[in-house]
């Protein structure tokens, strides 16, 4: 039971969190310089639609009146119209996370499954030559500003060697009849490597590092010297002892780097021209598109306030002495 | 040296009070002088800061200023060493290597004055709510869960469309959204350390909460101060090269952020002008990495028995 409600206070926080950077939002676009009302109707709008856009977010009513209504249409799910796309914010973005999700994720399983295997073999060549060449360059790739390194692979991969496009999400005319199959076609996976590249490298470090880590600490612990006793050869007891039990902390970290991911995002999307969330905030901001940039602010928020919870759970879940205070 | 007395009256004396004000602030910073890798460190550190420094020096021309060849003719995209440029001139004809030395100056600016900010909001905020608790921690440490909610990179991007362009920007957003893991980290360090005895002691004695944590409290947590302080500069200049590079930086400074979005922008990737993309990045890569050399100093002094 103890373990239920602390569940429940920590998933009452997350609501409050979500509370309170929805209202920040609020008010760092309405409390702008100039009009108020240029967070959601843009001057060249019709003046049927500006009158409607006006009903609709209650654009002349009192400030703490239009939270509401803002509160009440978030909850809705309408987060306005965009000036640009001409068409709900809500859909625009629903229709960009995909991509970024595909990115994100194939990038991060790529960056643990190497962190860890690196993590563990350095781990195991403690003290060696091999560290002290390893260590620093990981580090290196953490000191990295990540656009950087997408603009020196495609320098190199793109534009000199010509092994794959330079950006986007597909070739110029290429056209797919579902989702599905363009999410599995070639040219999909070709468009999709070099950013992929570009966030694999620069996440490895974390996971590598952490695992490195941990596995320093289990290889001290009694069963696996036990283990060694026995005469299993070292790359055994590396990763059949230890591996395993150093493996849980750095798989809790996993839903911390989707959180910084997203937030990464905006700048590798923006140098490989990916139609993503992140490379519509910049565009959107740029060129003042107010409801679409609050939309995809909001959205890349949701998701790093989620996966912040996730991360605590499981810690919770796989640590039980979390639970015990 | 006959009469020791007069001389410390002499016109000296002054002087060496200043000195030994030198020395102390040094020593209070508890510089991690015996780990190979922060000295590395703080060696790229003042390299950069002489760079910083004598930048009007050693740079050969304006980094703003468009150049021209002798025969009048814009100096666009030349190449290493062609006319005596030492690292070649943008598509606009100005020079690389003065606009990379002058880089330094607001790299350096803007890297130690928002770790400063950060290390110092984070202290207060963390040994206010570790030695008062109650209220004002539960108030401090949810405004930390906000902070932890707010994707920091699209929230500076939001912050510098709304306000003038100016490399501020990311001090102020460093300033309002960082602080919550040096906070958070230093809340449970002064936990542990409000229930030692030497403070129990101080307390009951009738010290002030002011005095027992300017006494007590705040010199052992100086040194993890530091720590958050030395990988924030690297934040900061990472985080100011995005922000110039997305377009919503000052193009009036010149920074390595503005340079590479220049070059980008430029189409310098398709021209192979790598001369003009790869220094900004390597200096970024220097002083961000030193940052994360002398934190692991300041590790090694916090929690030594890691000895790793």
């Amino acid at each position: 039971m103890k373990g239920l409600t602390a569940i429940g206070s920590r998933v009452l926080q997350t609501v409050f969190v979500l509370w309170a950077v929805v209202t920040i939002l609020f008010l760092m676009f309405r409390l702008m310089p100039g009009n108020p009302m240029a967070a959601y109707i843009d001057p060249n709008f019709t003046l049927e639609q500006q009158e409607a856009l006006m009903a609709r977010f209650g654009l002349d009513r009192p400030l703490w009146e239009q939270y509401f209504i803002y509160l009440w249409n978030l909850l809705q799910g309408d987060l306005g119209e965009s000036f640009f796309y001409r068409e709900p914010v809500a859909d625009r973005i629903l229709s960009l996370l995909p991509n970024t999700l595909i990115l994100t994720f194939s990038s991060l399983i790529i960056a643990y499954v190497f962190g860890i295997l690196a993590g563990s073999y350095l781990a195991w060549k403690r003290g060696g030559l091999t560290e002290q060449i390893a260590i620093p360059l990981v580090l290196t790739t953490r000191a990295m500003p990540e656009f950087w390194l997408g603009m020196i692979l495609l320098a190199i991969f793109s534009f000199w060697l010509g092994w794959f496009p330079a950006g986007g999400t597909r070739s110029p005319g290429a056209e797919f009849p579902t989702y599905f199959a363009l999410y599995t076609s070639r040219d999909f996976l070709m468009h999709m490597t070099l950013p992929v590249l570009t966030l694999a490298i620069y996440s490895q470090g974390l996971p590598l590092l952490l695992m490195r880590s941990n596995m320093l600490d289990v290889m001290k612990e009694d069963f696996v010297t036990m283990a060694r006793i026995k005469g299993l050869s070292s790359w055994t007891v590396v990763i059949r002892h230890a591996a395993r039990n150093a493996l849980l902390p750095v798989m809790t970290s996993f839903a911390i780097s989707v959180g910084y991911q997203i937030q990464g995002n905006v700048v590798v999307e923006t140098v490989f021209s990916w139609p993503g969330l992140g490379r519509e905030l910049v565009r959107a901001v740029s060129i003042a598109d107010y409801p679409l940039a609050q939309g995809a602010f909001l959205m890349i928020a949701v998701v790093v306030i989620l996966m912040n919870l996730v991360a605590d759970l499981l810690y919770a879940l796989l640590d039980p002495r979390v639970n015990r205070e | 040296m006959s009469s020791p007395v007069t001389l410390a009256k002499g016109p000296q004396a002054p002087r060496r009070g200043i000195l030994r004000m030198v020395r102390n602030a040094f020593r209070s910073l508890h510089l991690p002088l015996d780990d190979g890798f922060a000295i590395a460190g703080l060696v790229i550190y003042a390299v950069f800061v002489l760079v910083a420094l004598f930048a009007p020096q050693i740079a050969t021309h304006d980094p703003t200023e468009i150049l021209f060849t002798a025969t009048f003719d814009l100096a666009a995209d030349r190449r290493p060493g062609e006319d005596g440029f030492i690292m070649g001139t943008t598509s606009l004809g100005r020079d690389v290597f003065s606009q990379l030395v002058y880089g330094t100056q607001s790299a350096l600016l803007i890297g130690i004055t928002a770790a400063v900010m950060v290390a110092l909001i984070g202290s207060i905020v963390g040994v206010v709510a570790g030695y008062f608790g109650g209220w004002t921690d539960t108030i401090l440490m949810r405004l930390a869960d906000i902070a932890f909610g707010i994707p920091f990179l699209p929230f500076v991007i939001v912050l510098a469309a709304f306000l003038e362009p100016s490399i501020w920007n990311v001090v102020i957003a460093m300033a309002l959204i960082l602080w919550r893991d040096t906070g958070r980290v230093i809340r449970s360090q002064v936990l542990t350390l409000r229930s030692r005895a030497y403070v129990e002691a101080a307390r009951v004695s009738g010290s002030s909460d002011l005095k027992i944590i300017l006494r007590h409290i705040a010199p052992n947590i100086l040194p993890l101060s530091f720590l958050y302080g030395s990988i924030a500069i690297g934040w900061a200049i990472l985080t100011e090269a995005s922000i110039s590079f997305l377009g919503f930086g000052d193009s009036s400074t010149i920074s390595w952020g503005y340079m590479l979005q220049d070059a980008f922008a430029s189409q310098a990737l398709s021209k192979n002008a790598f001369y003009w993309f790869v220094p900004p990045g390597i200096c970024i890569i220097l002083i961000v990495s030193a940052g994360f050399f002398i934190s692991r100093g300041y590790e090694k002094i916090l929690f030594p028995k890691l000895g790793r």
